[in-house]
């Protein structure tokens, strides 16, 4: 290793040398990066898991526009649409299907007796264009009354029993005071608002909350027509309906507005923002003062090699040296760490915590940066002084 | 023309209130491969004066000029290319502790650049073995005793061939005899090679070796003897 890094720096390798010898305070080094690490991935992982709650909140369905109420910030939160809205869109030369999508909560007895909140996908059987992959197929079978496709990935749920439901092996429930019939199961797991997700036909879906009945949409999707520019389908949409309570967007915008509004506006999403700048303020902090104890410690060392004419840029190169070599070492048991607290996370909860290699890759070189300012911010000491001053 | 030319220079530590002047008025020449000594009671500014000779400490006032040019003022590239024309000896050996002797020894080579590793090692090793550590070579300091230390520090000091060498003390960690041997293997290896040596020391068995005896006190010199030959 030592004649590899001599090689490869052309010089002795100092910082490598220096690390290594002392074992115990290169551990203790170590440790601390790799705490900053694990700080750092855990509340990104929390704040990325508000990052795909939203994205599978979104994933049941599919479109190129998406009109809610103009008071909706998420997607269950907005007052219902009149059908009006549907009609009207449809009359656009360039829109080339519409179709009503049907939400709300309803609560789901467990298998255990505890009650899960669950958000109902209502969606029009023929809609087959606007549903998700994973529904796709099966929407057409829930035209059968009160049929629904469950989420085996339900919070707290036996997903092992839900995902033998089938149109063969039905599974009854109640909700609403009516009986439901499962005929079909899909993924999705559950996010901050929800403990997992139902799909059904617009009809069962009106029929389970009849406050609904007079058919008032929560939203519209929208598909354009081949060659059409969704944006400017949507500018033209936003005038056409102006007088409405609407707004228009593409189904994209609807969900970086939702997640936006989540991370600035909703306590959870905030309170995770602000864990994550704290978190990498104490990495910050951790990582500073591990080189810069370091500095400190061979303070008399760098003073004797800056009387023997070394430039300052030599001692940088050694800090360099030192904060690769700690980043890159740190960073491989923070991130296992890491890992496996993401995954009991994600048991403990069913939130979607998981490694990203965008995540993994900046943090690590966020790392190796911090080391290196940290280093050269303790280093300065050394470039101003006299080598007599130092010894 | 001398290698090292003093001038009318004055050297103060602190400022304001607790300023405190350490070198009064010294003026001095040293002839090329002379071993010149300087002595003196503690804090009569022996080491203050080796330091700003050294290059090790910004001159205020007067003029120290190292190979004909000015340290008064000098810019910090050329306060480092003077730096590796010389060999600084100190009190204390001031080793690496993670290197061993041969990479000590080697870090003296490598301040003046890359250079082809093999010659390097076979410098490095030559050298030790001069000062008699051949048997040491691969020892890290913290398992050599005081005097090896010093010698290793003497090898990495003189490894790179300087024009001038300076000693603060280089016997005061060391016993008498290794003292003693120390010094004259300073004496010698100076002779051999032309080098200028000028050394602290307040050890009077040393003087019989010198060319040139300089005292000072309370900063000045007080006075100045040379041996004739
Ligand atoms: N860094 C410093 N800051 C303030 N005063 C200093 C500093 N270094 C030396 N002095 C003062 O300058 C004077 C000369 O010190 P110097 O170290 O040159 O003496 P010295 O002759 O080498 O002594 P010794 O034989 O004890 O090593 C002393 O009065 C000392 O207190
Ligand atoms: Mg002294």
């Amino acid at each position: 290793m030592t004649r590899l890094l001599a090689a490869l720096l052309g010089r002795l390798p100092i910082g490598w040398l220096q690390l290594t010898h002392n074992r115990g305070r290169m551990i203790a080094a170590l440790a601390g990066v790799a705490f900053a690490n694990v700080l750092v991935l855990v509340q990104l992982g929390i704040l990325g898991a508000l990052n795909g709650t939203v994205a599978i909140a979104y994933a049941p369905f599919e479109a190129d526009i998406f009109i809610s109420s103009s008071d909706a910030n998420t997607l269950t939160d907005g007052s219902p649409l009149s059908r009006r809205v549907l009609f009207r869109a449809l009359s656009d030369p360039q829109v080339e299907a519409a179709a009503p999508l049907y939400l709300a909560n309803v609560d789901w007895t467990r298998h255990d007796g505890s009650i899960a909140t669950m958000i109902v996908y209502g969606l029009p059987v023929e809609a087959q264009a606007f549903a998700g992959s994973f529904i796709r197929e099966a929407l057409p079978s829930l035209a059968m009354p009160d049929t629904a496709l469950i989420d085996r990935g339900t919070r707290a749920a036996d997903s092992e029993a839900l995902s033998r439901v089938s149109p063969e092996a039905p599974l009854q429930f109640e909700v609403n005071g009516r009986t439901i019939t499962a005929t079909g199961n899909f993924d999705l797991g559950g996010s901050f608002s929800a403990d997992g997700s139902l799909a059904v036909s617009d009809q069962t879906f009106l029929r389970l909350f009849p406050s609904r009945i007079s058919g008032t949409p929560s939203h519209i999707l929208v598909d354009v027509s081949d060659g059409a520019e969704s944006t400017a389908v949507v500018a033209r949409l936003a005038e056409r309906l102006s007088p409405e309570p609407v707004k228009v967007r593409t189904l994209e915008t609807a969900k970086a507005d939702d997640l936006t509004y989540q991370l600035t506006q909703r306590p959870t999403g905030v309170i995770f923002g602000f864990s994550v700048a704290m978190a990498v303020v104490i990495g910050l902090v951790i990582v500073y003062q591990v080189l810069s104890t370091d500095v400190a410690d061979h303070l008399s060392e760098y003073a004797t090699f800056k009387a023997m004419g070394y430039p300052h840029r030599f001692f940088l190169g050694i800090v360099l040296e030192e904060s690769v070599v700690l980043g890159l070492i740190g960073f491989l048991p923070g991130l296992i760490v890491a890992v496996g607290l993401y995954q009991f996370v994600a048991g403990l909860t069913g939130l979607p915590i998981e490694m990203t290699i965008a995540r993994a890759t900046s943090v690590f070189s966020g790392t190796i940066l911090a080391c290196a300012a940290s280093g050269t911010f303790a280093a300065r000491r050394l470039r101003a002084a006299d080598p007599a001053e130092l010894f | 023309m001398s290698p090292i030319v003093v001038e009318c220079l004055n050297h103060w530590f602190g400022a304001g209130e607790v300023r405190k002047q350490a070198i009064y008025d010294v003026s001095l020449e040293v002839d090329r491969g002379s071993l010149t000594i300087l002595m003196g009671p503690s804090g009569s500014g022996k080491t203050t004066l080796l330091t700003l000779m050294g290059c090790l400490r910004e001159v205020q006032d007067g003029s120290v000029r190292l190979f004909g040019a000015e340290l008064k003022g000098a810019g910090i590239q050329t306060l480092e290319a003077m730096r590796r024309r010389l060999g600084f000896i100190f009190q204390a050996h001031n080793l690496h502790e993670s290197l061993t002797a041969r990479q000590n020894v080697l870090a003296g080579l490598q301040v003046h650049g890359r250079g082809d590793p093999a010659r390097h090692n076979v410098a490095v090793e030559h050298m030790l073995r001069l000062v008699g550590l051949g048997d040491r070579i691969d020892y890290l300091p913290g398992n050599l005793s005081g005097g090896q230390k010093q010698r290793v520090a003497i090898a990495r000091a003189l490894v790179s061939n300087p024009e001038v060498v300076f000693a603060d003390e280089p016997t005061a960690a060391l016993d008498h005899d290794s003292g003693m041997a120390v010094v004259r293997m300073l004496k010698t290896l100076g002779q051999e090679r032309g080098t200028t040596t000028v050394m602290v020391t307040h050890d009077n068995r040393i003087l019989d070796l010198a060319d040139r005896i300089m005292t000072l006190e309370d900063g000045r010199i007080v006075g100045d003897q040379r041996k004739t030959p």
